[in-house]
């Protein structure tokens, strides 16, 4: 089955999840077009992580179906490293190489595990990192740099895969409030010129601001998806309006 | 007995007429000495080092029984005296294992120094077991998983991530150990290695300068671990990561 | 000197990466512990038994069997063990004692005494520990005059002064560690509060310091037994001795290695439980740290 891009770049069917005896997605299902920002909001332990880091194979479901570009990622012969080609990912404690330079970090991969030509892919990082506003900082190491610094560097090492999707797992969460905003606009940079991002975020303003379609999720199920306008607006359900009211 | 009269005792004007460096038989003998305890020192450390290394990896592999086998290796090398343990390898294994030498009667197998070795090998290595497996452990899991998430191998990130990180976690309880070690090469004493403790007891009873050989013994020793401590600052120096030290 | 593994100041920064190792492995699960003492215990002895009977069966003297051997010398060895415990505990008593106060000295407002108690230290913890015992049964006399009282030195004594040395010097290093890793705060809370210096240490620091401290020097503590056998060779008859003694009488070679492994597991016995609990301690008390 080959994929097109008018199909869902990415797509959830009926999604079960458990750790043990807890169930922490219980049948989620969702379709995000190529290009599409989405932003994932809810609770916490209301499985927004999980979610996406099924979708990268991070977690194996028990049962239903993703897809990523027509890839079932669910399936036992999985080729992860052609999941992982692209789906990038960044973590809430960004999760750099310590022992090796902003550089370093950014080249690793795409030389270790595509086997790109060097010279290529250096060039292509000294860009990226320009373009997540670091330049001068690609010899230091990320112990020498902010949280917000390290978290940027961390979107320009997944982005050096040259991945079609970006997944963004409570990014802002563990950052200092005055380098939160450095990060949301690289990420902003990233959607305005098209990438396809998931995120999980706590930042409203931010969702409200970017995504082209907000889900809220509450133990296990998506209880209200829309457009940022109608959502933030007009929720209709009661779980929904509750947990606006206590963050807004 | 007042407060000088000890000093008096203890640090007296012969301190430094050190009896190695008049005398040249037993200066000889001294010399000889340091280098058998560094020989001691340096192959027990090479081989703990590699027993370590692949307990370690043992014990993260699938294998219940070996992990255990291994688990009980450590455990019973690191809670019985290593006196114990040398006399046992060399008193009762070295009696058991002898072979006929060429003169028709039996010889052993493997000499004082080879048991001084495997003994000392196996306690200081048995620690470095656990040291390696706790540094591989306290490598964050989240680590691990970016690299997964960017597509590397199992084997890429044991060796490009887990383990440049893993050493540089242990190395401080490896230069603990490894400290201990060449201070527990003095156990080889009791099996007769003419190392450096040996030929100093030989000398002091001979020239009956017991005070003056223990503190050459002392500084001798303090001056071995210092070379060791040196060594291994560099070494830390080297792998340290700009950001993380304090 | 760069190694003292105690002593772990917060680190700032994000990354658990950098915390230094506070060498604190899992352990096995309790079933593959319990698998452990016995499975060394019982395999290492059967595998001595197959090893030594048929290879020896020549030299065995009929009627009594090395097991029967083994029984008849248990209480003479026994005895020899628990000459080791209290030399153990003794040198610990002292060592602790002398340890504790060498390590507050560590951190003295002074720099000339902070700086003597660092060489003090060093040069005790780095010196081998059969060296030490050499260095006080050789050289401190078999008595001391005092006031016209002859104290006698018998050898164990002299050897209880050489092995609680080390321990002092490895005490004083936990109690530096464990002082510094409290958080200034605490200090600068109890001066403001108007206690003295010597009251904030004995009021509020040491208290804190106790938690911190524990694990470690139990750990010393099984070190330190481990270490009494080496008293055997500077001449105290303790159980090494005496089952070298009971080896020559019996002049068996088919006993060598039962004998061994006997002893063996009497130390292993001993010290396993205590680092075990160790273990349990440092994995408590690591998470509130």
């Amino acid at each position: 089955m080959s994929w097109t891009e008018d199909q869902p770049i990415v797509s959830l069917k009926d999604v079960h999840k458990s750790f043990g005896e807890v169930k922490v997605l219980r049948g989620v299902s969702m379709d995000i077009q190529k290009g599409e920002v989405i932003c994932i909001i809810g609770p916490s332990g209301s499985g927004k992580s999980t979610l996406i880091r099924c979708i990268n194979a991070l977690n194996d479901i028990q049962s239903g179906s993703i897809t990523v570009e027509g890839i079932e990622v669910s399936d036992p012969k999985l080729d992860k490293l052609a999941l992982r080609k692209k789906v990038g990912m960044v973590f809430q404690q960004y999760n750099l190489f310590p022992h090796r330079t902003v550089l370093q970090n950014v080249m690793m991969a795409p030389i270790k595990v595509l086997g790109q030509n060097k010279a290529e892919v250096e060039q292509r990082a000294r860009d990226l990192i320009r373009k997540v506003r670091l330049e001068g900082k690609e010899d230091a190491y990320p112990g020498e740099l902010s949280g917000g610094q390290q978290q940027r560097v961390a979107i320009a090492r997944s982005l050096a895969m040259s991945p079609d999707v970006m997944l963004f797992d409570e990014v802002t969460a563990a950052l200092d409030p005055e380098t939160v905003k450095e990060v949301l606009n690289t990420i902003k940079d990233l959607a305005a010129d098209g990438m396809t991002c998931i995120l999980v975020t706590h930042e409203m303003g931010f969702a409200r601001e970017i995504a082209d379609c907000v889900y809220f999720t509450d133990r296990g199920v998506i209880v209200e998806s829309g457009p940022p306008a109608t959502f933030f607006d007009q929720a209709t359900d009661p779980r929904t309006r509750e947990f606006l009211s206590q963050v807004l | 007995m007042d407060y000088s009269s000890i000093l008096d005792w203890l640090w007296p004007d012969w301190f430094f007429n050190l009896a190695v460096v008049s005398d040249e038989y037993n200066r000889g003998r001294y010399l000889a000495g340091l280098w058998m305890t560094a020989k001691l020192a340096v192959v027990s450390i090479f081989f703990s080092l590699i027993i370590g290394a692949i307990g370690a990896a043992v014990q993260g592999a699938q294998s219940k029984t070996l992990r255990v086998l291994v688990g009980f290796f450590v455990a019973f090398f690191r809670n019985t005296p290593p006196l114990v343990q040398l006399y046992f390898f060399y008193f009762a294994i070295g009696t058991v294992l002898r072979i006929t030498g060429d003169n028709g009667l039996p010889q052993p197998l493997i000499g004082n120094f080879g048991w001084a070795i495997i003994s000392l090998s196996l306690f200081a290595g048995a620690l470095n077991v656990e040291i390696f497996r706790a540094g591989i452990e306290a490598v964050p899991k989240s680590t691990v998983e970016a690299a997964e998430a960017l597509g590397y191998t199992r084997l890429q990130i044991y060796t490009d991530i887990v383990l440049p990180l893993a050493v540089r976690i242990s190395l401080p309880a490896l230069g603990t150990n490894l400290v201990n070690l060449v201070k527990t090469t003095t156990l080889a004493y009791a099996i007769a290695v003419p190392e450096l403790l040996y030929v100093s007891a030989q000398i002091w009873s001979e020239d009956l300068n017991v005070r003056e050989m223990m503190n050459v013994l002392l500084i001798s020793y303090v001056g071995l671990v210092a070379i060791l401590v040196w060594v291994l600052h560099r070494w830390e120096k080297a792998l340290r990561i700009p950001g993380y030290g304090r | 000197m760069a190694w003292t593994h105690s002593q772990t100041p917060p680190v700032k920064g994000h990354l658990p990466v950098l915390l230094p190792l506070r060498s604190m492995p899992q352990g096995l699960p309790l079933q593959d512990r319990l698998f452990n003492v016995w499975t060394a215990s019982i395999l290492v002895l059967a595998l001595a038994a197959a090893l030594i009977t048929p290879a020896f069966a020549q030299d065995a003297t009929p009627g009594r069997s090395a097991f029967a051997i083994l029984l008849e010398w248990t209480p003479t060895l026994a005895k020899g063990f628990g000459f080791n415990v209290l030399i153990s505990i003794l040198s610990m008593a002292i060592g602790t004692v002398l340890g504790v106060g060498l390590g507050i000295l560590q951190v003295s407002p002074l720099r000339p005494v902070r700086q003597v108690a660092w060489v003090i230290t060093q040069f005790f913890r780095n010196s081998p520990w059969l060296v030490l015992l050499f260095y006080c049964i050789l050289l401190i006399p078999f008595q001391i005059e005092v006031f016209g009282t002859k104290i006698p030195f018998p050898g164990w004594v002299k050897a209880v002064i050489g092995l609680s040395l080390p321990v002092m010097a490895y005490m004083s290093e936990y109690m530096r560690g464990a002082i510094l890793s409290i958080p200034t705060g605490q200090w600068e809370s109890a001066e403001s509060l108007g206690f003295s210096r010597g009251q904030t240490l004995r009021e509020i620091i040491l208290p804190q310091t106790i938690k911190r401290v524990l694990p470690s020097w139990m750990n010393l503590y099984a070190v330190l037994t481990m270490a009494t056998p080496l008293v055997s060779i500077v001449g105290v008859n303790d159980v090494m001795a005496l089952t070298r003694a009971a080896l020559s009488a019996e002049g068996r070679v088919d006993l060598l290695i039962p004998m061994y492994l006997y002893i063996l597991c009497w130390f292993f016995l001993y010290c396993y439980p205590i680092s075990a609990l160790t273990r349990w301690l440092e994995r408590k008390y690591s998470v509130k740290l």
